[in-house]
Formats: structure tokens, sequence, C-alpha cells
């Protein structure tokens, strides 16, 4: 098992023949059972055409109707991006995983208001995607640095994942489901979210958590961990040395009237118990000596 | 994207909101023209920089004559004011705001900021105008109302009326008040803000609410469709040396210290700092080159990094998913050649076609020091700078 994804999802992708969309969708196709995978694109204009033998169609239902797709992942420009958020969500597909960076925010806060009471799920936006190795890869992740294994990984971060996976994969310790949530301070799920499905998979049996400067994400799904977890967490926090008032690159790695800042969050994720580390490159050796005991 | 208080002040007349009179002004003799036409006895000399805390730094004065128009005016204009948050530097002010006197009885704070956690707009709002809100978190939560506004009604008339009573607006001006609310959120929502404050919002002597500051951030990813905020950019506010790096479409925010760091990724380029850091170095800046980075991005972010004089190493640090590492390699040795590196460089590189990369800076000759994981390579550069002191 896995969470969320796996070799028998069934995936739309929305803006596949755009640049950037025919890139990735090319790379996940070659990844794992991928061509069985990936199964129809969606736009309106070359409804009928193909990218690579996976079939477009006009709209998210017709893709659904015809493959019986029930998950999407969307390379849509960002004026854009929202509107095929809600056009998924309107489709009632179970999962949407919005890879697009730089969507207005007030955008995703009409499309989250539109989100309410769905059962559609949302990863992202500005998010790399996510990965059950060896089964399905839906994103822009690097398929090679992965292996099957047992650590689940969640992180708001793209690169800062893949150094986690790394270090992972490096001390033969594989994954189970590896989940980029993305930088945006409007968003899908949040590290909590993804730490229950962890939490209640069978085939995982530790998580790192990653996260970054902003917000109180990070402080929420500690308090939850405390209480509710029953594998061990082993947590980095990036932007302890960023200054306050200036945004990190994500438009949610800000810390602001004093909150959100990295030192805060893991005091916080000490305190619930979660095995920290100050350092980014120690993440994978101190998951080690935390399951060796 | 910051705007200047009298730019903000365009935007809350475009809605509604009660403003005093004043004008814009580049130099004294507009200052005391703007003053003569507003007419009156008080006016108010603002500076009008992006900072805030202007009024502490000197850089807001009340003006009882003509004279003290120009005096104020001539002391102010080109001064380099210093608040807290401009840095001890200090701000250059190049722009005043004259305006004119109000008769304040009491004062409040409202703003509008984008909530995360409830993923609606949310309103503030307290009976401790003219503080900074921050502070008033701090020390007296309990004076601030907190509203979340839902998208599809609006702040209604019922949440707006039931906010201003609690923050001890009078019932004679509630109606006016609501009005300023309705109006700023219409406003935050229409032009695409992240952040908007009115500190203070007056009540004056004869029962109007007036906006007496006002205070913009709008949402960067949006700009494309405003061109009417764009207009207000002023570049003379910014840093250079990210106008310089915004128009590469880099990530760059200069620190103080001075090991330049270039990596891929906002999360990994902040991971990057707090290593160095964490093995007794320095950051000199964030830099995120993003995932599209070719030659010409990866040479511009070297140049952006030898501009600054503190530089004493430079840690290219890059996982390549979407970025192929031989790609970064090309543009790193191309940059090198380019501009005569003149300090230790370090280089680690992962991911995607990483022999390759490695291959690329092994040939060309460079006198590049190869980092094999990210702590052997911050503790390089870190030795590396140490050594070139």
């Amino acid at each position: 098992m896995s969470i969320l994804i796996n070799k028998d999802t069934r995936v739309i992708t929305q803006g596949m023949t755009g640049k950037v969309g025919q890139f990735h969708t090319f790379h996940c196709k070659q990844y794992a059972n991928g061509a069985n995978c990936f199964v129809a694109g969606v736009n309106p204009k070359k409804a009928g055409e193909d990218f690579e033998g996976i079939p477009v169609y006009a709209s998210v239902r017709d893709a659904k109707a015809a493959t019986g797709a029930t998950v999407s992942v969307i390379y849509v420009p960002p004026s854009g991006a929202a509107a095929a958020i809600d056009e998924a969500v309107d489709a009632d597909l179970d999962l949407v995983i919005c890879i697009t960076e730089g969507i207005p925010v007030h955008d995703m806060l009409k499309t989250r208001y539109r989100m309410q009471g769905k059962r559609t799920i949302l990863i992202g936006p500005n998010c790399p995607g996510l990965i059950t190795p060896d089964e399905i890869k839906i994103g822009i992740m690097p398929g090679h640095i992965h292996k099957k294994g047992r650590i689940g990984v969640v992180s708001r971060s793209g690169t800062l994942t893949y150094e986690a996976v790394g270090q992972l994969t490096a001390l033969g310790y594989g994954q189970s489901s590896c989940v980029g949530i993305g930088g945006d301070p409007i968003n899908g799920l949040k590290h909590i979210d993804v730490m229950k499905l962890f939490n209640d998979d069978p085939e995982t049996d530790a998580v790192i958590m990653v996260g970054e400067i902003g917000g109180s994400d990070e402080e929420e799904c500690a308090r939850w961990i405390k209480a509710n977890m029953k594998k061990p967490v082993v947590g980095f926090i990036a932007g302890v040395t960023a200054p306050e008032g200036k945004r990190m690159g994500h438009a949610g790695a800000i810390i602001s009237g004093g909150q959100g800042g990295a030192n805060e969050k893991l005091a916080v994720m000490e305190e619930s118990g979660i095995h920290i580390t100050r350092n980014p490159a120690e993440m994978g050796r101190l998951m080690q000596k935390v399951l060796k005991g | 994207m910051k705007i200047h208080e009298y730019q903000g002040k365009e935007i809350l007349r475009e809605f509604g909101v009660p403003t005093p009179r004043g004008a814009a002004c580049f130099s004294v003799d507009e200052a005391v023209a703007a003053a003569q036409k507003l007419g009156g006895k008080v006016w108010v000399v603002k500076a009008q920089i992006h900072a805030g805390g202007r009024g502490k730094g000197g850089g807001v004065k009340v003006a009882k004559s003509l004279d003290d128009v120009r005096q104020y005016a001539g002391q102010i204009l080109g001064m380099q004011l210093v608040t807290h948050q401009t840095g001890p530097e200090g701000q250059k002010v190049r722009r005043l705001l004259v305006e004119e006197g109000a008769q304040i009885v009491k004062e409040f704070y409202v703003g509008m900021v984008v909530d995360r956690a409830s993923q609606r707009v949310a309103l503030l709002a307290s009976s401790e105008g003219g503080m900074e809100i921050e502070e008033v978190a701090k020390h007296s939560p309990e004076k601030i109302r907190t509203v979340r506004i839902d998208p599809a009604t609006g702040l209604t008339d019922a949440q707006g009326a039931e906010v201003v009573r609690a923050i001890g607006i009078p019932d004679v001006a509630n109606a006016e008040a609501v009005k300023v609310l309705q109006g700023l959120y219409r406003a935050f929502v229409e032009k695409d803000a992240m952040l908007a404050e009115i500190n203070p919002l007056i009540l004056t002597a004869d029962n109007r609410v007036v906006a007496l500051d006002a205070k913009f951030n709008f949402d960067s990813n949006a700009l494309y469709r405003r061109p009417e905020i764009v207009v207000y950019r002023d570049l003379d506010e910014e840093d250079p040396a990210e106008i310089e790096a915004s128009k590469f479409d880099l990530s760059y925010i200069q620190l103080d210290g001075d090991i330049g760091c270039l990596v891929n990724g906002a999360g990994l380029a902040m991971a990057t700092m707090d290593i160095i850091k964490l093995y007794g170095g320095s950051p000199a800046n964030f830099l995120d080159v993003g995932g599209g980075a070719n030659k010409e991005k990866v040479t511009e972010a070297f140049k952006l990094m030898l501009k600054n004089p503190h530089l004493k190493a430079i840690l290219v640090n890059i996982f390549g998913g979407i970025m192929k590492c031989d790609v970064i390699a090309e543009g790193v040795v191309a940059a090198a050649r380019e501009v005569s590196l003149n300090v230790p460089l370090v280089v680690r590189l992962e991911g995607t076609n990483v022999e390759l990369g490695k291959k690329i800076l092994a040939e060309s000759g460079l006198p590049i020091i190869s980092g094999s994981d990210m702590a052997d390579a911050a503790q390089k550069v870190v030795a590396a700078a140490k050594g070139a002191k």
C-alpha cells in the first residue's frame, strides 16, 4: 500500500500539450507503471489529438467519462490554473495535484471556497507533486532518486524533498510515498492531513516532515502528532537564518509580526516528540538512528 | 509589491473611503504651492517611503503656517529617514504628501490580511489606533477583533456594525465606519492585495471617519492583470540587486554575511543558508535560480553575488530535478570564465545527470572545489571563506 496514489491510479493531465506539460508527462509516463497510468490529457482546442499516444479530450469531464480516470495533474499557466482546479473539482475527481507556480492568491481563495463540501482532495499548488516509488510518479520530481520502501516524506519545498529522499535512498531506506504539498499560503492538503494518511498506512513505518518559515501548519501538525501519531517522525524546518519581513522565494515563506519563525516551529515540534534536526544534511541519518533505536 | 501612502489613499478614495485632501510633492516649492491650494491653517507634511514608523523617525510634521510647510518640506525631502523597518542606513525621502490637518478625537486600527489557516480574508480591527498591530497583538490581544470574511457575501452590514461597535466607534459614526470597512474589503479583493492597513483610522470632532494613513501590499503573482497598480511601482524604494535579479526571474535577497549561495528551489536555498550558519559561516544572500535555469541565468546570478563587496566565497548547491546537472555545470563554468571569478567556488551537484555535470566541472580546469554532499560542501565553503579573510 501507499498513500493517495498507486500503480492502479489513472491520471488526467490538464495542460499536457504545453511545453512544461509535455516534458513532465513524458517523464511520468516513462516511470514505473506510468505508461498505463497516464491515460488522458485535456485541452478544449485540441480534443481528438494525442501526445505520446495519450488522447486529448475537450474537458476533464469528457476525459473522466472516456477513461475512468479519477486523478488529475495540472500544468496550466498561472492565470488559468485556478479555473483548471475548479474544472477538476466540478468533474468530481478524487484527487487534483496542481504543479503550477505563481497563481494569484485571490484566485486560490475563491477556488478553496468553491471546494467546500466537495469530496475532491487538492495537493498544491506550487508543488512538485507526489510519488509512490516503483509504482507511479505524478509531478516533476526526479524519479531515479527514489526507492521503494517504508518511509513517508511530506514537505512544503520541492528540492528539499529531493534532498530528504536522496539521503534516505543513499542509506538504503526506501519510501512508501513522498508528498510535496507546496509553498503557497492558500493550498490544499497540509502537513497534518498527509501525516494522518501516513499514520493509517500499514506500509509506512516512519515519516520525515520537512517544513519552512511562515504560517503555523507545522505547529498544528506537531500538536496532532503529540496526541495521535503511532509512528516516529523526523523533522526539519528551513529558514532559521531568514530575516523577518523578507519573503524567501515561496509566497508563503515569510516571517511577519514575529510569527512563523523556524525556531518557534522547531520548539513546538520537539516538544511534541518529533525528532528534530537543525542540519538539513542529517535528515536521513537521524531517521536511521531513530529506527535503529 | 508595496506602494506609497498617497497612492494607497487614491485607491481608498476610489472605493469610497474618506481621506484628508492632499497632494504628492517632489520639491519644496511644490509642497508650499500644494498647501496654499489646499487652504486652511494646519497642514501635515509626510515623508513618502515604503517603510512604516515614519513619524517616530522625524518624517511627519504638523505645519501651522506656509513658512512651516517650506521649512519642514526642506528638512524632510532628501533626508535619510531611519525607522525600525528601514534598517540603520535608512531610506532616502524623494516624495512628500502634503495634507490638510485633521481634528483627531480618537484613533483606531483596521487592517486586512489573507489568513492562511481559515483560507479567508481576515479583517483585524482595534481600538488601539496609531500603534503597531504586532505590539497590540503581543501585549493586549483582547483589544483586536478578527472577522473572517465569507467571499460569497463580503463583509456584511451586520458584521461591520458589530466590529465597529466593539472597537469603540460611537453609534453616530457607525454607518460611515461600516462603509469604510466594506470599501477597504472591496479594494482588497478587487486590486489583489495581500495586506491593507489603515492606521490610524480616525474619528473627527464632527463625527466623521477618515483614513489618515494607507498601507497596501499587492500580490506580485496578480500584477499581470493590475496594470493600474504596476504604475505605482517606485524602483527607488527597492533594493537595486533585487530589481536586477527580478529582470532575470531570479529570486534574490541580500543578507549581511560573506558566503554567496546559488541554489535551485526556495526551501533548499533557505536550508543552504541554515547549514552555512550551522558550520560557523554567514550567508551573503538568498538566491533561488528556480527550476528553469540556463547558462544566462546562472551567469547573471554569479554577477549579482559578485557585486557584493563582502563576498569571500560562493557555494553552488543544486539538486537537479527538472534542472539537469550538466546544464548547471556548463552555466557555472561559463559564468566563472565570463565574470573572472576571484573568490573560492564550492559546487555540490546531485540529481538528474549528476555524473555528466561533475565531469564538466572537473574538465573545465577551473579551481572548483567539489562538495560530495550538502554537509561536505557547506564545511568546505565555510573553510574557504575563512581562509580568504
